[in-house]
C-alpha cells in the first residue's frame, strides 16, 4: 500500500507496525505530529499501546528508557531542545543496555531561538551509546524504525538506537511512502524476547548500580562501545534481511555516482537530496561528480567509507553542524578515517545549512570548483563557511534595523 | 474607561501587532502588566522581563525593557539569576502555564521557597499553545486534546496550592476582569518576595474552538459568568478569582 506521508506520519507507521506496546511523550516542534498521530490511531482503536504524556523530555526519556528495561517494546521521539534537555538520560538509558528506539527531528539549537533543522542536536548526542541511523525520505524513515528495533533487540547490540530526520524539510514534506505488510513486518520483527533486560517475578535484577572504581566503570564502557562496533555487522545483517524481504536495501552508507567518482560530497539527511541533484549537475558539465551519504553515523562504518571515497581525488564534507572553535563534526570524523590511507584524496571542508539555511545550486557548484582547484593545484583551501551575498545584505540591513553596524 | 496611554511606553509599538492569533487573550495581558508598571511608574531602566517558551513566551520582546526570552521552562531560574546578581532591579516573568508549570515545574517550588523577591505573570490557557494544543498540566480532566483524544484521563494542577503556607504572594484573575487582573499585578509587584499572578486567558485557536466555543468573546464571557471575586479567600474556589490573603509563613 503506498500513501502520501510525511515524514512525521511515516515515523508514525514504523511505530506502530512495530507494535509498541508504551509511548511516554511530550510535544516539541517539529516532532510533535509524530505523537498526535500516535494519539489519534490509539484513541480510534487501530493501535493497542499505552500512550502518556510526561511533563519534560527529562522525564519522558527517563520513562521510555525504565519501561525498555521491563522488556517491552517503547517508543518516543523529540527534536533539538528536547533532546538536549533530555541529555542526562541518554547516556543513563544506553549504560541500562536497553533497546530504546527514538526519532529525533533535527532542529537547530538556541540560542538565538530557532526552529530550522541543522544537526547540532543530533551530533551532541553521538558520544551517548545510542546508534544513531540518519534518513533522507519519508520511506527511509519508516523502514529505519522497524531496522532500529532489530538492531537494538540484537543480543550482540543491545543499545538504544536514535532514528534522524530534519525537521521541516522531511517531517513535514509528503513523498510516497510503502506502507509494508504487517504479515511482513511480523516476519522481519517478531515481538521482542527480552533475554538480558527485563523485570520478572521470581527474578530480581539491580539496574544503574553504582560501578565505583575505574577498572569496573571502564569494563562496562568498554561493553558498550565494543557492542555498537558490532552492531555495524548486526546493522548488515539485519539490512540485507530487510532487502529480502521489503526490496528496499539499506546500506550504511548511500552512494550517489560514486563508481567513477574524482570529486565526492559527503553529507548526511535531506539535503543530500539538493546535493544529488547538483551531482546531475556537476557530471552534466563533464565534472565526475559523486555523493556520499552517511546513514548509519554510529556505530560509524569507518571501513565503508574509506573504501567508498580512497580512491577519489577530491572530497568536500558538507557539514550542517558546527563544533564552535573547531568546525564541520563529519569532517573531522571522516579526516581521521583516511588518515591512515597512503593514498587519499584531498578533503575539503564546507559548513552550510545551519538553522535550515538553504544551500543553493551556485553554492553546490563553487563547491565543486573548489574541489577541481584543489585537484589541479594540490591545496587544500581553509574551510568555509557557506554565506551567500545576499545573505550578507539582509543581515546588512537586520543590523541597521538593530543598530548595530 | 480609562483612556491613558501612557502604558505604552514600556512597549515597543513599532513591533506590533503581536505575533498571536485573532481573538487571543495573551495581548491583553501583555497590556495590563504594562499597566501596572505604569500605576507604579516602574524605571524603564530598572525594570528586566524574562519569558520562557511558547506562545506566551514571546512577551518578553515586546516590552521596551531589558529582557531575556529563554528555555522552555527556564524563565524562573534566569530571573532569579537577574535579581540575585542586581537586587535594585524589579524582576518580572511574563510565561504560560505549560512553561512555568510543566517543564518548569521544579523551578517554581524553589523560588516559593527561597521567596526571591521577584514577580511571576503567569499566562494560563489550560494548553501549550504554541505547539498546537496539546495537553498541558493545566488541561481540566477529560478535555479532548491532540494529544488526549479520548479525553485528558490525568486532573489539572491548581498552583494556588503550591503556596498553602509559603508567605508568597498568590493571585487568579481573568483577562475579562481588567481592573482586577490590574489590581493583581499591581500588588504582586509590590510586594516584598516572590509573587505570582496566575492570568487565565483564552486560545480560542488551539484550545476554546475544539472545546466547542464559536469565538473568542464566548470565552470572554464564560469568564464574565462564571468567576467570581473573592479577595479575602484562603483559598479560592475553582470558580474564584482573587488574592489569597492568608499566606503567612509557618514557621517551626
Ligand atoms: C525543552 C523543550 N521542550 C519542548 C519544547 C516545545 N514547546 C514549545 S512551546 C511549548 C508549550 C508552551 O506552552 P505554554 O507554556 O502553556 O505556553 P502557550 O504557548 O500556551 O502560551 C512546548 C512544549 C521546547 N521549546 N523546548
Amino acid at each position: 500500500m503506498k500513501e502520501m506521508l510525511t515524514g512525521n506520519a511515516a515515523a508514525a507507521w514504523g511505530v506502530r507496525l512495530a507494535d509498541v506496546d508504551y509511548l511516554p511523550t511530550y510535544p516539541i516542534t517539529p516532532q510533535t505530529e509524530i505523537i498526535e498521530t500516535l494519539a489519534r490511531w490509539i484513541c480510534d482503536g487501530v493501535m493497542d499501546a499505552t500512550f502518556v504524556t510526561l511533563d519534560s523530555e527529562h522525564s519522558m526519556i527517563t520513562a521510555a528508557g525504565a519501561a525498555s528495561a521491563t522488556g517491552v517494546r517503547v517508543f518516543t521521539a523529540t527534536s533539538s531542545q528536547g533532546l538536549l534537555y533530555g541529555f542526562e538520560m541518554l547516556y543513563t538509558v544506553a549504560g541500562w543496555r536497553v533497546p530504546l528506539v527514538m526519532v529525533n527531528v533535527s532542529r537547530a539549537l538556541s540560542s538565538p531561538i530557532t526552529l530550522e533543522a541543522d544537526h547540532n542536536d543530533i551530533l551532541a548526542t553521538r558520544d551517548s551509546g545510542f546508534l544513531q541511523i540518519h534518513c533522507e525520505t519519508c520511506q527511509e524513515v519508516l523502514d529505519s524504525i522497524l531496522i532500529a528495533y532489530r538492531l537494538a533487540e540484537d543480543k550482540r547490540v543491545l543499545l538504544p538506537v536514535l532514528v534522524n530526520m530534519d525537521g521541516f524539510l522531511l517531517s513535514f514534506t509528503r513523498e510516497p511512502v510503502e506502507i509494508p505488510d504487517i504479515k511482513d513486518v511480523k516476519r522481519f520483527l517478531p515481538p521482542y524476547q527480552p533475554e538480558h533486560a527485563f523485570f520478572k517475578a521470581s527474578q530480581p535484577m539491580a539496574q544503574g548500580v553504582a560501578a565505583l572504581g575505574g577498572p569496573v566503570y571502564s569494563y562496562f564502557k568498554y561493553q558498550m562501545h565494543l557492542a555498537s562496533m558490532n552492531a555495524l555487522d548486526v546493522y548488515k545483517e539485519v539490512s540485507g534481511e530487510f532487502g529480502k524481504i521489503f526490496g528496499r536495501k539499506y546500506d550504511t552508507v548511500d552512494g550517489c555516482m560514486m563508481d567513477d567518482a574524482v570529486c565526492v560530497l559527503v553529507m548526511t539527511n535531506s539535503f543530500s537530496t539538493l546535493g544529488k541533484a547538483a551531482v546531475m549537475k556537476a557530471r552534466a558539465k563533464g565534472i565526475k561528480a559523486g555523493l556520499l551519504r552517511l546513514r548509519v553515523l554510529r556505530p560509524f562504518p569507518e571501513a565503508d567509507i574509506r573504501g567508498a571515497i580512497k580512491m577519489t581525488r577530491a572530497v568536500a564534507v558538507l557539514d550542517q553542524n558546527v563544533s564552535v572553535g573547531k568546525g564541520g563534526i563529519l569532517y573531522s570524523e571522516i579526516s581521521s578515517a583516511l588518515y591512515h590511507e597512503k593514498e587519499r584524496p584531498l578533503l575539503l571542508s564546507f559548513i552550510g545549512g545551519l538553522g535550515g539555511k538553504n544551500i543553493s545550486s551556485e553554492e553546490f557548484e563553487f563547491i565543486f570548483d573548489a574541489m577541481i582547484h584543489a585537484v589541479d593545484t594540490g591545496k587544500v583551501p581553509a574551510p568555509r563557511l557557506l554565506y551567500t551575498e545576499e545573505e550578507w545584505k539582509q543581515m546588512e540591513g537586520l543590523k541597521k534595523m538593530a543598530g548595530k553596524q | 474607561m480609562n483612556q491613558n496611554t501612557s502604558f505604552k511606553r514600556y512597549l515597543k509599538m513599532d513591533l506590533l501587532p503581536t505575533p498571536w492569533c485573532p481573538g487571543c487573550g495573551n495581548g491583553i495581558v501583555l497590556k495590563t502588566i504594562c499597566q501596572a508598571f505604569d500605576e507604579l511608574n516602574l524605571p524603564k531602566n530598572g525594570t528586566v522581563v524574562v519569558s520562557g517558551i511558547g506562545c506566551s513566551g514571546r512577551s518578553a520582546g515586546y516590552f521596551d525593557l531589558d529582557s531575556v526570552h529563554t528555555a522552555h521552562g527556564r524563565a524562573i531560574p534566569v530571573a532569579e539569576g537577574i535579581k540575585y546578581a542586581i537586587d535594585a532591579l524589579n524582576v518580572i516573568v511574563a510565561s504560560g502555564d505549560g512553561d512555568l508549570l510543566g517543564i518548569g515545574g521544579n523551578h517554581l517550588l524553589h523560588a516559593i521557597r527561597r521567596n526571591t523577591n521577584i514577580t511571576v505573570v503567569c499566562y494560563a490557557n489550560e494548553t501549550y499553545g504554541m505547539t498546537g494544543g496539546q495537553v498541558s498540566p493545566t488541561t481540566p480532566h477529560n478535555i479532548k486534546t491532540l494529544t488526549t483524544p479520548n479525553g485528558n484521563p490525568d486532573y489539572p494542577l491548581d498552583v494556588q496550592f503550591l503556596f498553602k503556607h509559603s508567605g508568597c504572594y498568590f493571585a487568579r484573575s481573568t483577562v475579562y476582569h481588567l481592573n482586577h487582573l490590574k489590581k493583581c499585578i499591581v500588588e504582586a509587584l509590590k510586594f516584598q518576595g516572590f509573587s505570582f499572578v496566575e492570568a487565565r486567558t483564552m486560545c480560542i485557536v488551539n484550545y476554546g474552538r475544539r472545546l466547542g466555543y464559536k469565538n473568542s468573546n464566548e470565552m470572554l464571557l464564560h469568564y464574565k459568568e462564571f468567576y467570581k471575586i473573592n479577595d479575602d479567600a484562603g483559598e479560592l474556589a475553582p470558580n474564584e478569582i482573587g488574592i489569597i490573603k492568608t499566606n503567612t509563613l509557618i514557621k517551626s
